[in-house]
């Protein structure tokens, strides 16, 4: 029983990633294809089923001019906007959710949980509903197709996430510990960044990794908010698209925009298992 | 006295965690504050602490009013019943924390340390993580951090009620020793306990809470012999005292029909009338020629039985010193011993008890 158990289990994990790393593959696969290899029926080894070609990869170097797009620059741009929106509202958004955590709020019929529910909401609106009064705001503030614009909207965007999650995390951090780090000669700020905050790492993590993932992925406010001077990387992949859809350009840039989350999520996926609060109330 | 308590009262909802409580302390002295769950113990406590701030009332340490200190600026350490530590430090930062935060460091720093880590048998222990040690371990950490402090006033909320019985016996012992003979007589050290043992074990000073009030305060033996009240007795025994409604008349002790007993020695001075009665569970036994009772339930606990029996009207728990099974609903006869009687006047204060003669009634 236990060895059929131990053989589905391992199936099963084959299957699961088989399912999640084909797609790569075969974008990897199709990045070093060109027209013929394309619409010539399906092939998938290069060397034996296709000739190999750089010219996808090429082209994502190339400037407009010369046919190409150049991806450079809007890579930059996205990394520093996304880095800088996901630091900036993990930043307040930790400091919400202590408060929130902590303390109790309350105004007329509004507690604690509302607030919280306040944050959240922000993101249940669709995001069509936010373009027109965002497009407004920043054009009123001299911010449309600029980095600081994008990255305060991405900011109202990422910030709820933030705190939904802290908010979270903060209320399985328990109190006592708090109270023993101002026992011990901590004022409440020090208690914050030596004590509690340490032991929230895990918790910052998954906010950041979140906050990360939407910010890198987000087409939508990009492409409103941006026309010529600040392009990011989703909306400079999709001026790829031409009357014939490049898969092999394609294929090589949607690599491209998903290594450094990948990158990202090894370097942290280590400390999501470290610093847990075991051992601190047992 | 050093520290004092002048009118606490907090009463952050409906009911009264703190109720116009006054008290002194002094400097030296071990204070167990003795009560049940929701007495007010915590609360008191953290309002020590500064974690609380009361409604009303003052605490002045060496006549100086600490309503106005801030927590961290007080010169107190405090051990929670949880094991609080902090987990992202290993066993010797977890002790040193304290000190760095006052700016001690260098040689100081690591003797009183190593001292403190000593003290409570961690020697070896110092470089692990808190989540490497075992709950009585996590909590020797815990005591380790307070005792390297040298604070003024050390506070311990319950600190070995999460541990399993026999390590509870071992630590209890070992805490008693470390305060009792270790523990610096510039201090003040007070101690939360629902469990009447270790304030007999603990010795000092021991402060009876109930419901937010002072009910009692004395020495633990003091206590332990005389309760003030039916309410301390309740307290102050584990199992609680039995209290059986009753009278004194004809020179005989009449708890109901099928049960009277000559009238104790200690209780020649009390006047005929309605009384309560106390007796502890350990002094009523299993006697051919006592009383018939009828099993209601019995829980073995270690090489002893606790025994809730019922007479007509009179319900009581025996604590047998042996182990065996009873039937539910099965007849024993149980002896109750009439030297070991308290008497608790119609007002529930103590009248008379084996130890005193009040001379009241």
């Amino acid at each position: 029983m236990r060895k059929l158990y131990i053989i589905l289990k391992y199936l099963f994990i084959s299957l699961w990633s088989i399912f999640v790393v084909a797609p790569f593959l075969w974008a990897l696969s199709t990045s070093f294809k060109d027209f013929n290899s394309v619409t010539g029926g399906a092939t998938y080894i290069p060397w034996v089923d296709f000739e190999p070609s750089l010219e996808g990869w090429k082209v994502l170097l190339r400037s407009p001019a010369q046919g190409g797009v150049n991806i450079v620059e809007p890579y930059f741009n996205s990394i520093a906007v996304t880095c800088s929106a996901s630091f900036i509202s993990i930043f307040l958004g930790t400091l919400a959710a202590y408060a929130l955590s902590r303390f109790t709020f309350k105004a007329g019929f509004i507690k604690n949980s509302d607030i919280t529910f306040f944050f959240i909401s922000q993101r249940i609106m669709p995001p069509i509903v936010l373009s027109i009064p965002f497009f407004i705001m920043l054009g009123k503030l001299g911010l449309l197709d600029s980095m600081l614009g994008l990255i305060m909207v991405y900011v109202v965007l990422l910030m709820p996430i933030a705190v939904w999650i802290m908010v979270d995390f903060f209320n399985k951090v328990p109190r006592e510990i708090d109270e023993t780090a101002l026992i011990d000669g901590c004022n409440p700020y020090q208690a914050f960044y030596k004590v509690v905050l340490p032991n929230s790492i895990p918790g910052l993590i998954v906010a950041g990794m979140f906050c990360m993932i939407f910010g890198w992925t987000d087409f939508f406010f990009a492409f409103i908010l941006t026309f010529t001077e600040v392009q990011l990387l989703p909306v400079a992949i999709v001026a790829l698209n031409s009357s014939i859809t490049p898969w092999w350009s394609l294929s090589a840039s949607a690599l491209v925009s998903v290594a450094p989350l990948i990158v990202v999520a090894f370097i942290v996926e280590r400390y999501l298992s470290k610093g847990n609060l075991s051992g601190a109330l047992k | 006295m050093d520290l004092l308590a002048k009118e606490l009262v907090y009463q952050p909802g409906s009911e009264f965690h703190l109720d116009s409580m006054s008290f002194g302390m002094k400097k030296g002295e071990i204070y167990t504050l003795l009560g049940r769950t929701l007495s007010g113990k915590t609360t008191l406590l953290k309002t020590i602490a500064g974690l609380i701030q009361p409604d009303s009332g003052r605490v002045l340490f060496e006549g100086k009013d600490l309503n106005s200190t801030p927590v961290w600026k007080r010169n107190i350490a405090m051990v929670y019943q949880q094991f609080i530590n902090y987990p992202h430090l290993n066993v010797y930062d977890n002790v040193a924390f304290p000190l760095r935060q006052r700016a001690i460091s260098g040689n100081e720093l690591r003797l009183r340390v190593s001292d403190a880590i000593e003290r409570v048998g961690l020697k070896d222990f110092e470089s692990r993580r808190i989540q490497e040690l075992s709950g009585g371990q996590q909590q020797r950490v815990a005591l380790a951090r307070s005792l390297a402090k040298q604070a003024e006033i050390l506070l311990l909320d319950e600190p070995l009620v999460n541990l399993d019985y026999k390590l509870r016996e071992q630590l209890r012992e070992e805490f008693s020793k470390i305060f009792t003979s270790e523990y610096s007589s510039d201090s003040i050290l007070i101690y939360s306990s629902t469990d009447p043992m270790e304030a007999m074990q603990l010795g000092g000073e021991t402060i009876v809470l109930d419901e937010g009030r002072i009910l009692q305060q004395g020495p633990a033996s003091e206590i332990f012999e005389n309760p003030a009240t039916t309410r301390v007795a309740e307290i102050t025994n584990d199992p609680a005292m039995n209290l059986l409604s009753g009278k004194i008349a004809d020179s005989k002790v009449i708890i109901n029909s099928k049960m009277s007993f000559d009238i104790p020695i200690h209780f020649r001075n009390l006047a005929s009338g309605q009384y309560t009665f106390g007796i502890r569970a350990s002094d009523i036994a299993l006697d051919e020629k006592g009383y018939p009772f009828n099993v209601e339930l019995a829980e073995i606990s270690g090489s002893e039985t606790f025994l809730h029996a019922k007479n007509e009207d009179v319900s009581l728990v025996g604590q047998l010193d042996l182990v065996k099974n009873f039937n539910v609903g099965e007849n024993v006869n149980l002896h109750l011993d009439s030297q070991k009687l308290y008497a608790f006047g119609l007002d529930k204060n103590l009248a008379s008890s084996p130890f005193k003669e009040l001379a009241r009634g």
